[in-house]
């Protein structure tokens, strides 16, 4: 399908989607991110698995600078993420730059954030119409395709209220991908779905990474990550401490304390 | 068949589970219709009967009382002083109600914002507009030629002037009256305001700049509608205290309902028939607010599931 195929790719397919390197975060005394690097290339779905507090979704929200770092440097399709690079100094971007930056960046959070004076359609051209400057018509026309493609067709009059966890979800994903995304951030999108809701946005998911998306998701769904990442990070107090293969991460494991965790969610 | 103790003393127990008759379970609990008499609240009925008589008595008593002319109330009902002066407190109104809610945002904004000055700023506007009495503001703005003689344009602390008017041209009552009522009206809104706006979850804020959204655009498209279903219920509270306010600023002579229903009561000397005519505008006046507010709170509504 045309609709959410990989993006035209503005930046050198060589250079990787996500390129952090020694990232540090520090909520007061407590660091939350200590010296982490990840790259993901092009294309390529990895899964952030881990405990509670081990700064997974923090490590997530660096990427859009929904949260700022104290440490190390970030940057998507080689640009930095909040930041202009002048010799050996980092200037905070205005506001107005950091939105342009994160244009690009779709995110899928664990409550949906569905706006709920919106019905799905609105939601969905937001985005484009009052970020992009897309011609209404055309990014009705776009909103109402994405809606087909995630299964949603007759809702577009739908308000976020009218919809079951699952629906919102899939509404979130198809607003996210209104903007022509280069990479999807997923924060645990399905930990707060009905067991039986789960389903249905996992498959959403599924179909965008076999269409060629670059994926980070941080999930507790070992099956989604088992079959559908080609790389599993495992994190623990704030430090990568195991990267991989899912076959290797969640299958067999290295380091003691990922094997704990995996014996512990399986 | 009717009998309701065969019923109680039907066993609940399963079927079969002793001694059970016949091999094809039949029921053991026979269906009965009963009829439900519902239970009988006398009271009520007789406590509005008692109200209604002590109303009724009260209204009689109005209506009859010798001391009471109310030809008069019906005769300057829709007078035309009671009618300038209905004008001029629906302007007062909607006038001080629309510039307190501009000042009461721009408050509501500074006091949230990240930027240390404005947030004192607002902070002390708020505790001074609302820690003085409407009534002395009102007459402090009504007075306030007495110590502003002129109101001047031009280069602070020297005496180059572009040009200069005497306060008491520009300030008139009416304008006195409005800047009163709205100056304390914005103080009660611009928290009212920030009630509504810290009420949006910041997921939604979230959202928006994940898609790319300015914090000007966030605030106008995500955060404003979704504060204003918070905010609308006691903003329009917040107006009909403000229209029945506006009958303050009788003791500047503003020239409102009151002040003409005073006037006319000081010759004719009908004071409380001449009140009546104050009472009946009041009343249609707020009930056309409630309406008002009723319809714009239902817009405002959408995608809220009750």
């Amino acid at each position: 399908m045309s609709v959410y195929t990989a993006p035209i790719a503005t930046a050198d397919p060589q250079v990787p989607v996500v390129e952090a390197v020694g990232v540090h975060k520090r909520y007061g005394h407590n660091d939350v991110l200590r010296d982490v690097d990840l790259i993901v290339e092009r294309g390529e779905v990895v899964c952030l698995i881990g405990p509670s507090g081990s700064g997974k979704t923090t490590l997530l929200r660096t990427l859009n600078h929904l949260e700022t770092i104290e440490g190390g440097i970030i940057r998507i399709n080689g640009r930095l993420i909040g930041y202009r690079q002048e010799r050996d100094r980092l200037y905070e971007l205005s506001q107005r730059e950091v939105c342009r930056r994160r244009e690009r960046i779709g995110m899928v959070f664990q409550h949906f954030n569905l706006f709920p004076h919106m019905t799905a359609l609105e939601n969905i051209i937001e985005g484009p119409v009052g970020v992009r400057r897309t011609p209404r018509r055309k990014a009705v026309e776009r909103a109402h395709q994405l809606l087909a493609r995630v299964g949603l067709a007759d809702k577009a009059e739908a308000y976020p209220a009218q919809l079951s966890g699952g629906q919102q979800q899939r509404v979130a994903i198809a607003r996210a991908l209104a903007m022509e995304p280069e990479l999807m951030l997923f924060d645990e999108p399905t930990s707060a779905l009905d067991p039986e809701l789960v389903g249905e946005v996992l498959a959403v998911m599924r179909d965008l990474a076999d269409s060629g998306m670059t994926m980070v998701v941080v999930t507790h769904e070992m099956g989604f990550a088992q079959q559908v990442a080609d790389r599993v990070v495992f994190m623990s107090d704030g430090t990568i401490v195991e990267t991989g293969p899912p076959s290797q991460i969640i299958g067999n494991p290295i380091h003691q304390r990922t094997r704990e965790f995996i014996q512990a969610v399986l | 068949m009717s009998n309701p103790e065969a019923i109680h003393e039907a066993p609940l127990a399963p079927q079969g589970a002793g001694g059970a008759p016949g091999p094809a379970d039949p029921p053991r609990v026979e269906r009965v219709d009963y009829t439900i008499i519902r239970r009988k609240a006398p009271w009520p009925w007789v406590l509005a009967a008692a109200v209604t008589a002590v109303a009724i008595a009260f209204l009689y008593g109005l209506a009859t009382n010798p001391a009471l002319n109310w030809e008069v109330t019906g005769e300057f009902l829709f007078s035309p002083p009671v009618m300038s002066g209905l004008w001029v407190t629906i302007q007062l109104s909607i006038l001080s109600m629309l510039l307190g809610v501009i000042i009461g945002l721009i408050i509501a904004l500074w006091r949230m914002s990240t930027n240390r000055v404005l947030q004192t700023i607002a902070t002390v506007y708020i505790t001074v507009f609302r820690s003085v009495p409407v009534l002395v503001q009102l007459l402090i703005w009504g007075n306030i030629g007495l110590i502003i003689r002129n109101v001047t344009l031009g280069i602070p602390f020297t005496d180059i002037a572009f040009f200069s008017i005497p306060t008491n041209q520009i300030v008139a009552p009416f304008t006195a009256a409005v800047l009163g009522l709205a100056l304390a009206e914005s103080a009660y809104i611009a928290e009212i305001i920030r009630g509504g706006i810290i009420s949006v979850p910041t997921g939604q804020i979230e959202a928006a700049s994940a898609l790319g959204m300015t914090r000007a655009r966030t605030t106008r498209r995500i955060v404003l509608p979704q504060a204003l279903r918070v905010i609308i219920p006691p903003l329009g509270n917040q107006f009909v205290t403000l229209i029945k306010a506006t009958s303050l600023v009788s003791v500047i002579a503003g020239g409102d309902l009151l002040t003409q229903v005073i006037n006319i009561s000081a010759t004719s000397y009908r004071v409380i028939e001449m009140l009546a005519v104050a009472v009946f505008w009041y009343l249609i006046l707020v009930s056309a607010a409630s309406i008002g507010q009723y319809f714009l709170e239902r817009r405002l509504g959408r995608g809220v599931k009750r």
